[in-house]
C-alpha cells in the first residue's frame, strides 16, 4: 500500500488491520504522534489526513491509503518551527508535552480553516485535545497570538 | 483486535453484494465507533467493506424542500452545512455537542444512526451483556447504572442510545434511506432503531446487508427556531446525562407546534410525544412546560443509580423550552 | 547583567517538545525489539487454577507467553528512603504465584512480534479461575477499619495537641460534618511504558518513572544483580503526578519478558483497564471535621478523622489529616487516621497526597463554621491565623500567607460576595463565589551534581532527577547560567539516567528545591577552580587579583572594580592546555524534624565542595518548612440543570522566589485544574458486585477540557526563602491542588445554597 506521510511517499507491505498510528510510530519511526488512549478520546495521536484533524489510533491504515497524512514531525520547513509551533515554545504552552504534539496538530487544522478564530472557537475545535498538566490556558493563548499575527 | 480483510468499493450494487450471505462482514464509512469496538474485542468482523469511494457525501436539496443527506456525509460537514444551520439549529447543535471536532471530522452520518451504546459493561468483555453476547445477562442492571437509561428498558437491557444527531434526527421525523438484496427503500426514523425488549443485540430494522443511503430531512418551517440542550458531567467532549432536541412554533403565546425528543435517557433515541401533545395549543409558559415535561418522564423507570435522571431529563427538556419558547 | 534566574524563558528542551522528537520510554528502538502485552485477572479474589494458551501461541508471531510457572523469581525490593525506589506492592511482586488480590493484577504477559499480535493472542487466553468472595467497598461489612502503624507523616495514626474533646464540649459553638472524596486516577497523558533488553548480565530499562534512581535500586534488589548492572533511562516524561512515583509491575515485567525471550521487550500499558488498575490511584476517603468555636470566632479545638483505603499486598496511607495540623492556631487538635484493607490494587501518592483531599473537607468546614458564626469565611481564616507552626511553635521558614488573602481577594472582587448563598443571579445563571487556603510542605533532600566547564565556553551538568513537565531542564540551566555568566545556550542540564550523580525522585514537590542547590554549588566551583587558575597564573589579567573580585557575566570573566581586566573562561582553560574543568556538588538536608542538622551527623562525611556545605543549612529544629497560598474562585451555575462552569480562579502563592514565571504559573494553574476535575468530574467508580473497574477509560473518567477552563490569575510574592536553601525557592508542583476544590465548593454553595459533601459535584448532586 501506498502512503503520502510528509510529503514523502512510502510503500508499506502492512496488514489493513493495522492502526494508522501504529504505522506511523513502529513502522516509519514516526514517534512524535503519540498513543494516549487508544480510542479516540484523548487526542494525543491527532494527525492531519487530507487537512483535516483526524484520530489515527481508529483509523485503519486500509482506509488512507493515498491520502496526505502531515504528522507533527511535517511541520518543521527548512529547519523553521511552524508559526504554531513557535508560538507554543514561547508561551510555555505544555508541560510534560505527551498532548503536544496532537494539540499542535488540531490547532494547525483549525487555523488553516479559520485564520482568525475567536477565543470561543479556539476552545470548541481543541475541546478534543486533552492535557492532563492542565496547560488549557497557555494553549489557548498561544493559538490566540498566532491567529492575531 | 480480530484480523479481518478490507475490500473497497465503487458502488452501492458491489457494497450490498459483498456483504450478501455473510454475517461477519460490515460496512466501514469513518470508522470511529466500529473500529473502536473492534479494538477492544467487541465488535469481531471477518471481512470490512470500505464504503468512502462511493457516492454519497452529498448535501442536497429536493424540490419538496427536503434535504437530502447522503450516508457518508460527515458530522462536521453536516453540522457546518448552511442549510442546516439556518433551517434546523437542533441538528447543528446536537452534532456539535457531541465527540470532538477530530472525531466528526470522519464520522459519518450513516455510522452515527448505527451508534452504539456506551454502557460501561457492553465495553468490557469480561462482564456479561445480553447485547454483546445475547442471553449472557445484564451486568448493569444489577450494577453501576448511572448514565443508563430510564425510557424505553426491558429486563434484559438499559443501555442508553449515545447519540446526539439521532436524538435531533427523531424529533425531525428524518427517512432513512436504505439499498439492500432487493432494492431501495425508506424506513421512517421512528421505525428506525428497536427497543431492547428480549433481543437488546438487535439495535435496527435492518436486514443483513442492507446499506444506509441517506437520511432525508423533511421541511419543516418552524425548525428554526430549535435548539438542543444537552447536560454531561464536563462541559464538552462528553455524553449526555439527559439532553433535549426542541423545535417549537408559537404564536401570540402559545405553542401551535412542537418537536420534542430526549436524549441520554432512552434506549433509543426518544421522540417525546407526550410532551408534544401535553404543549399543543397551551401557552409558552414555565408552568405548561413542567407540564410537558412531567408528561413525557412520569412512566420513566429508574435504578439505584440513575433515580436523578427522571428529574435531570424534565429540567433539561424545561431548559430547551425556555430558549425556543423565547423566555431566556 | 541582569539575572536569568527569575526571567520567563523558554524552555530549554521546547524545541524537541514542539517538534514531537522528545523521545519518551515507548520510543527507543532496539534491533529485535518485541511487544509485551499483559494480560490481567478478571476476578477481583481468588487463584488460577490454569492459563490455557493453546490458541494464543497458534497465531503467528507470537512467540511466547510469560505467566507465573514460567516467570524468573524475584527478591523483595524493600526500601525506607524514597529517593531509593518504592515498589507498589511489596507482597505481590509480578507473577510470582498464582494468588489473586484484585481485578486487573498482571497474569501473564503476551510477547510477540508485534504489538497487535501480542493483543489479539492476549485475547485469546482463557484462564479458569477459583475465586472467593472479595472487599470491595470500604462501606462493605466485610471491611476492617484500622489504625496503621505508620500513620501520618510516617508516624503514629493519631496526631494530638491539647484536648479536643474537651474543647469541644465546652465550645460555645460546635460545627460537625462528614465528607466524602472518590478514588482518584492520575491518568498522566503517556501509559506506563518500559523498553528492556539483556547484554549478557547487563540491563538496561527505559522507564516512564518518577524516580531514575530508585527503578535502578529496585531492579537490582528484585532481580538480584548489582546495581552497577543495571542501567535506567528516562529521559522525558509524560506526566506522572504520583503514579510514577511508585515503580510498578511492568517496570519488571519488560526485563522479566525480555530475559525469557532473550529479546528486547516494550511494554506499554493500555489506557482502558490497565491504567485504571495497575498504575495506582489516589484513594477515596471518609473524613468526619469536628470544630467547637466561640461566638466570635476563635477556634479552640478541632478534629479531623479519616478512613482511607489501602490493598491486601501493601499499606499506603491517604493521609487527609496531614495539613489540618498546620492550617491555624487551634489549641486543641486531634487528628486521626484510619484504614481499610480493600481486594483493590494499592493506591500511592496522588499530586498532593493526603493535603488535596484533606484541604477539601477542612476548608469546605472552614465555610460551614463562618456561615453558622456569621462571619465573612476570609475573616475567620485570619481570626485563627498561625504566625507560627501551631503544633510545635517553630517558626515557618518563610510565611506570607496574609499577603496572599489580600491579592487573592482583590483579584476575584471578593467585596462582591453576598453572604447570603443564592441570591445573585444573571439569567438563569447563579453566581457565587468561595475560597480556602492552600498548603504544601516545603520539601528538600539530598542531590549530587557533576559539572562540566569546558574550554569552549559552554557548561554541562547531569543528576540523576526527573524533568516530568515541571521545567527542571530549563531552570537548573538558568541557575548554571547567572553563576558562569554564560547565555542559555551555552548551559546544558542533563537529567534522567542512572549513570548519572543520584538525584531525587520527583515527588513531594522536592525535585527544584533539592537539585537547584546541587547545582548552584557545583556551578559556583567550577566558577572558582577557573578562577583560581587565573589568579595564580602571571599571564592571565586576573594575576593576583581577590577571587571575591572577580564576576562572571555576558560570556566573560571581569574584575567588578576594573572591567577591562576580563578574559574567557575559553582563553583560561585554552592557556592551561584543559578540556574542561570539572566540579561536582552533593548538597544533603535528608535530616527529619527533631533530628539534629547534618553538620553534627557523624555517619555524613563532610562536603569537599564548599559552596555546597554553604547550603547544607536547614534548620529543623528553628523553621517549619512550609508554603502557603490562597484561592479564590468564581463559580457559575445553571440553575436548571445543575451544571456548574468555573468563571474565574484568582491564586496567589508564597512559594519563595520564582525561578522561572512561566513554569512557576503553569504549575499553580496545572494544579488547580486538576482540582476542577476533583470537584467537579472525576471519580472512580468499581462495579458493586465484583468489585471490577466500571470507569475504565478516558470517555468514562472524565478529567477536565478546555471549556472546563476558567480565567486565571496567578499571583506570587516571589519572596526568597533563604531558609530552605541559599536558591531561595520552594517546590510549586503541589500547592495549587490544595484548597482548590474546597474553593469551588464553596463558590458552589455560595451561588446555589446546596452543600455538596461528597465530590464530585456532578450536575446531579445539584438537582435536590
Amino acid at each position: 500500500m501506498i502512503l503520502y506521510v510528509n510529503g514523502v511517499k512510502h510503500d508499506l507491505s502492512v496488514d489493513p488491520d493495522l492502526e494508522l498510528l501504529t504505522v506511523l510510530r513502529n513502522n516509519l519511526g514516526l514517534t512524535g504522534t503519540k498513543y494516549g488512549c487508544g480510542e479516540g478520546a484523548c487526542g494525543a495521536c491527532t494527525v492531519l489526513i487530507n487537512g483535516h484533524a483526524t484520530r489515527s489510533c481508529i483509523t485503519s491504515i486500509g482506509s488512507v491509503g493515498g491520502k496526505a497524512i502531515t504528522t507533527i514531525e511535517g511541520l518543521e520547513k527548512n529547519g523553521s518551527l511552524h508559526k504554531i509551533q513557535m508560538a507554543f515554545l514561547a508561551i510555555d504552552a505544555f508541560q510534560c508535552s505527551f498532548c503536544a504534539s496532537g494539540m499542535i496538530m488540531s490547532a494547525v487544522s483549525l487555523l488553516d480553516s479559520n485564520p482568525v478564530p475567536s477565543e470561543d472557537a479556539i476552545i470548541k475545535a481543541m475541546n478534543g485535545n486533552i492535557c492532563r498538566c492542565g496547560t488549557y490556558p497557555y494553549i489557548v493563548k498561544a493559538i490566540h497570538s498566532v491567529s492575531k499575527s | 483486535m480480530y484480523p479481518f480483510t478490507l475490500v473497497k468499493v465503487n458502488d452501492t450494487a458491489a457494497a450490498i453484494k459483498s456483504a450478501s450471505g455473510n454475517e461477519h462482514a460490515k460496512f466501514i464509512g469513518g470508522g470511529t465507533n466500529l473500529v473502536d469496538l473492534m479494538k477492544m474485542n467487541i465488535e469481531k468482523p471477518e471481512k470490512l467493506i470500505d464504503l468512502n469511494r462511493l457516492a454519497l457525501k452529498k448535501i442536497e436539496k429536493l424540490s419538496n424542500g427536503n434535504i437530502l443527506v447522503g450516508a457518508l456525509v460527515t458530522n462536521t460537514d453536516l453540522a457546518y452545512h448552511p442549510l442546516i444551520r439556518s433551517h434546523y439549529p437542533l441538528l447543528s447543535e446536537a452534532i456539535l455537542a457531541g465527540a470532538s471536532p477530530q472525531l466528526r471530522n470522519v464520522a459519518t452520518t450513516g455510522g452515527n444512526l448505527l451508534q452504539r451504546t456506551r454502557c460501561y459493561y457492553f465495553y468490557d468483555t469480561a462482564t456479561p451483556c445480553n447485547k454483546r453476547e445475547p442471553g449472557s445477562g445484564c451486568s448493569a442492571i444489577s450494577g453501576y447504572s448511572r448514565i443508563h437509561a430510564i425510557l424505553g428498558t426491558s429486563e434484559q437491557c438499559i443501555a442508553t442510545h449515545p447519540s446526539d444527531m439521532c436524538v435531533a434526527m427523531t424529533a425531525l421525523e428524518a427517512i432513512i434511506h436504505v439499498e439492500g438484496k432487493d432494492g431501495k427503500r425508506i424506513i421512517a426514523f421512528s421505525d428506525f432503531h428497536s427497543l431492547p425488549g428480549e433481543h437488546p443485540h438487535i439495535e435496527n430494522t435492518l436486514a443483513p446487508a442492507d446499506l444506509i443511503i441517506a437520511a432525508e430531512i423533511p421541511a419543516l418551517g418552524f425548525a428554526a427556531n430549535s435548539t438542543y440542550v444537552k447536560v454531561r458531567d464536563r462541559s464538552s467532549f462528553d455524553f449526555a446525562l439527559a439532553s433535549a432536541a426542541v423545535a417549537l412554533d408559537v404564536q401570540a403565546g402559545s405553542v401551535k407546534h412542537a418537536r420534542i425528543a430526549l436524549g441520554g435517557v432512552g434506549t433509543k433515541p426518544w421522540r417525546a410525544l407526550a410532551a408534544e401533545q401535553a404543549l399543543i395549543d397551551k401557552p409558552a409558559t414555565m408552568s405548561h412546560f413542567e407540564l410537558a415535561a412531567d408528561e413525557e418522564l412520569k412512566n420513566a423507570k429508574t435504578t439505584l443509580y440513575n433515580s436523578f435522571k427522571k428529574e435531570l431529563a424534565k429540567r433539561t427538556l424545561i431548559s430547551a423550552l425556555q430558549k425556543t419558547g423565547g423566555m431566556v | 547583567m541582569s539575572a536569568i534566574v527569575g526571567q520567563p524563558v523558554d524552555r530549554k528542551d521546547g524545541r524537541l517538545k514542539v517538534t514531537g522528537a522528545a523521545p519518551y520510554a515507548a520510543e527507543f528502538f532496539q534491533a529485535g525489539l518485541v511487544y509485551g502485552v499483559p494480560v490481567q485477572s478478571t476476578i477481583t479474589l481468588g487463584h488460577i487454577n490454569n492459563i490455557d494458551s493453546s490458541e494464543a501461541k497458534k497465531i503467528k508471531g507470537v512467540i511466547d507467553i510469560l505467566t507465573y510457572k514460567n516467570a524468573m523469581s524475584l527478591h523483595q525490593t524493600a526500601g525506607g528512603d524514597p529517593n531509593s525506589g518504592k515498589f507498589s506492592e511489596k507482597d505481590l511482586l509480578p507473577l510470582q504465584s498464582e494468588r489473586i488480590y484484585y481485578n486487573g493484577q498482571h497474569i501473564a504477559v503476551v510477547i510477540a512480534e508485534t504489538f497487535e499480535i501480542a493483543e489479539h493472542a492476549a485475547a485469546l487466553l482463557r484462564i479458569d479461575y477459583n475465586e472467593e468472595k472479595p472487599v470491595i467497598d470500604i462501606a462493605q461489612s466485610e471491611a476492617k477499619t484500622y489504625r496503621p502503624q505508620q500513620g501520618l507523616g510516617g508516624g503514629s495514626p493519631q496526631l494530638k495537641r491539647g484536648e479536643a474533646d474537651d474543647g469541644l464540649d465546652r465550645a460555645g459553638v460546635k460545627f460537625e460534618q462528614t465528607y466524602t472524596t472518590p478514588v482518584y486516577h492520575h491518568n498522566p497523558m503517556e501509559p506506563h511504558s518500559t523498553c528492556a533488553y539483556w547484554d549478557g548480565d547487563s540491563l538496561t530499562v527505559y522507564d516512564a518513572t518518577q524516580g531514575v534512581f530508585g527503578v535502578q535500586n529496585l531492579l537490582a534488589n528484585g532481580m538480584g544483580i548489582p546495581k552497577e548492572k543495571v542501567r535506567v533511562i528516562s529521559p522525558f516524561i509524560g506526566g506522572g503526578f504520583g503514579s510514577k512515583g511508585f515503580t510498578w509491575a511492568n517496570t519488571f515485567l519488560a526485563p522479566m519478558a525480555a530475559k525469557l525471550v532473550n529479546r528486547p521487550v516494550k511494554i506499554v500499558l493500555s489506557r482502558s483497564f490497565q491504567m485504571f488498575t495497575c498504575a495506582g490511584r489516589r484513594s477515596s476517603t471518609i473524613q468526619k471535621i469536628s470544630l467547637g468555636a466561640d461566638s466570635g470566632g476563635k477556634i479552640s479545638s478541632g478534629k479531623h478523622e479519616t478512613t482511607s483505603e489501602t490493598s491486601f499486598v501493601d499499606e499506603f496511607v491517604e493521609q487527609a489529616g496531614i495539613a489540618t495540623r498546620i492550617l491555624y492556631d487551634l489549641a486543641n487538635l486531634d487528628i486521626i487516621q484510619n484504614l481499610v484493607r480493600l481486594h483493590r490494587g494499592t493506591p500511592c501518592p496522588t499530586r498532593a497526597p493526603g493535603e488535596a483531599p484533606g484541604t477539601y473537607a477542612f476548608e469546605v468546614a472552614m465555610d460551614e463554621l463562618a456561615e453558622k458564626l456569621n462571619i465573612d469565611p476570609l475573616q475567620l481564616r485570619l481570626i485563627n491565623y498561625a504566625e507560627k507552626n501551631p503544633f510545635d511553635g517553630k517558626e515557618f521558614s518563610g510565611k506570607n500567607l496574609k499577603w496572599c488573602y489580600q491579592q487573592g481577594a482583590a483579584s476575584i472582587g471578593w467585596k462582591d460576595r453576598s453572604s447570603k448563598p443564592g441570591a445573585v443571579k444573571e439569567g438563569k445563571y447563579l453566581i457565587g463565589y468561595g475560597m480556602a487556603t492552600a498548603t504544601y510542605p516545603a520539601n528538600r533532600s539530598k542531590a549530587s551534581v557533576k559539572l562540566k566547564l569546558y574550554a569552549d565556553g559552554h557548561a554541562v551538568a547531569a543528576c540523576c532527577t526527573q524533568d516530568i513537565g515541571t521545567g527542571t531542564y530549563t531552570i537548573m540551566a538558568q541557575i548554571m547560567a547567572d553563576i558562569l555568566g554564560l547565555p542559555m545556550d551555552k548551559v546544558e542540564m542533563k537529567l534522567g539516567d542512572s549513570l548519572f550523580p543520584q538525584g531525587p525522585n520527583s515527588g513531594g514537590s522536592q525535585t527544584m528545591a533539592t537539585t537547584a542547590p546541587a547545582v548552584r554549588a557545583a556551578a559556583l566551583q567550577a566558577k572558582s577552580r577557573t578562577i583560581q587558575l587565573a589568579i595564580a597564573d602571571k599571564r592571565s589579567p586576573f594575576y593576583q587579583q581577590q577571587e571575591a573580585d572577580i564576576i562572571a557575566a555576558d560570556g566573560k570573566l571581569y574584575v567588578q572594580h576594573d572591567q577591562a581586566r576580563q578574559e574567557t573562561y575559553s582563553q583560561i582553560l585554552s592557556r592551561n592546555k584543559m578540556e574542561w574543568i570539572d566540579a561536582d556538588a552533593t548538597t544533603d538536608v535528608t535530616l527529619k524534624d527533631g533530628q539534629k542538622g547534618p553538620e553534627n551527623d557523624q555517619a555524613k562525611k563532610p562536603a569537599e565542595n564548599p559552596f555546597a556545605k554553604q547550603d547544607e543549612k536547614m534548620d529543623r529544629e528553628k523553621y517549619a518548612f512550609h508554603s502557603f497560598g490562597a484561592h479564590f474562585v468564581k463559580v457559575r451555575v445553571d440553575s436548571l440543570t445543575g451544571m456548574v462552569k468555573v468563571e474565574k480562579i484568582s491564586s496567589a502563592m508564597d512559594v519563595g522566589k520564582i525561578l522561572n514565571e512561566k513554569t512557576a504559573k503553569s504549575q499553580i494553574m496545572g494544579g488547580a485544574i486538576f482540582g476542577i476535575g476533583m470537584a467537579l468530574m472525576e471519580g472512580s467508580v468499581y462495579d458493586p458486585q465484583t468489585g471490577r473497574i466500571v470507569t475504565k477509560d478516558l470517555a468514562d473518567y472524565h478529567v477536565p477540557v478546555h471549556a472546563d477552563i476558567p480565567a486565571f490569575d496567578v499571583q506570587f510574592t516571589d519572596m526568597p526563602d533563604y531558609n530552605i536553601s541559599l536558591v531561595g525557592s520552594r517546590g510549586a508542583g503541589e500547592i495549587g491542588i490544595t484548597g482548590i476544590t474546597a474553593a469551588i465548593a464553596n463558590a458552589v454553595y455560595n451561588a446555589t445554597g446546596k452543600r455538596v459533601r461528597d465530590l464530585p459535584m456532578t450536575p446531579d448532586k445539584l438537582l435536590a
